[in-house]
């Protein structure tokens, strides 16, 4: 099995991941999570700026679907907790994120993500988290 | 009560006028004494796993967010523009299948530039969360096009 396939099935699995828009592309085994913008993820209309809570779900898909390639099983891990940072207001752009397995146990795995717009040394925000990971 | 809350209406405001919180279709359910009540029905674009039907833990992050906000409205009276400085969410367990979610939540102390808030969300009962939060936004001044990150 590729590291595209759980990728491809993570991504079509949830209907929030289509409400977000969401897309992601694989280097070898490294994601990195792509939300175009949309006027649907605003947050604030007079910046406009994204909403935080878009920020944050996109942070954590990304965090999951970095999982879902590396720690492939057919079953969901789950979200345990997250603390968010918010860096830069998420402008009305394209947001990357890439995902960074800092520890991954034999149940749980430690993720930190960060997303950027224009360019990788600006981030917007960073989440920090903790995820259970699924037995097969 | 008959008399017109301006709070209220700013609150309520913000569950109509913010493009996602309409996309998500969140609805307001109270707003008073620096608290805010929201609720985002079940539906079936927002769920995360179809084999559970359970609603994604990203719009449960989306409406604590927003319900934080609210709750900051609530306590300042005006609709100002608040900038999240970080959200620190547990998650206590999967919601039910098919279930919408509220959140309540508190501001509990504010500074001239700072808010801190508290929130917690339920599927049906409150005493049996979810999810809690505690948060921090900034405050930014009269509405003017500012510098956007927090100073």
């Amino acid at each position: 099995m590729t590291p595209e396939d759980p990728l491809k099935a993570f991504l079509a699995r949830a209907p929030y991941i289509r409400f977000l828009g969401m897309t992601a592309e694989l280097a070898g085994d490294e994601l990195t999570g792509i939300l175009p913008f949309s006027p649907h993820l605003i947050g604030n209309t007079l910046l406009p700026a994204l909403h935080g809570g878009v920020i944050g779900g996109f942070l954590e898909m990304t965090a999951l679907a970095q999982l879902a390639v590396t720690q492939s099983t057919p079953r969901v891990h789950k979200t345990i907790d997250v603390t968010i940072e918010y860096l830069r207001p998420g402008r009305a752009l394209t947001t990357y994120a890439r995902a960074d397995l800092r520890k991954v146990g034999r149940r749980i795995a430690n993720v930190h993500v960060e997303a950027w717009q224009e360019a990788r040394s600006q981030p917007i925000a960073a989440l920090r988290g903790h995820f259970m990971l699924a037995e097969d | 009560m008959s008399d017109p809350n301006p709070n209220l209406d700013a609150a309520a405001a913000m569950a109509t006028e913010v493009p996602q919180a309409a996309a998500l279709g969140f609805q307001m359910v109270s707003a008073s004494d620096a608290r805010g009540v929201m609720h985002v029905p079940w539906r079936e674009d927002l769920v995360g796993d179809p084999e559970t039907a359970v609603i994604a833990s990203g719009v449960v992050t989306s409406l604590l967010d927003h319900c934080c906000g609210m709750a900051i409205t609530a306590a300042t009276g005006e609709r100002r523009p608040t900038a999240t400085l970080d959200l620190r969410i547990d998650y206590m367990r999967p919601a039910a299948s098919r279930a919408g979610v509220t959140v309540e939540a508190h501001c509990y102390h504010m500074t001239r530039s700072i808010a801190f808030v508290r929130a917690h969300a339920w599927d049906a009962d409150p005493a049996d969360p979810i999810a809690t939060a505690q948060a921090a936004f900034m405050l930014a001044g009269p509405i003017g096009p500012g510098t956007g990150g927090p100073a």
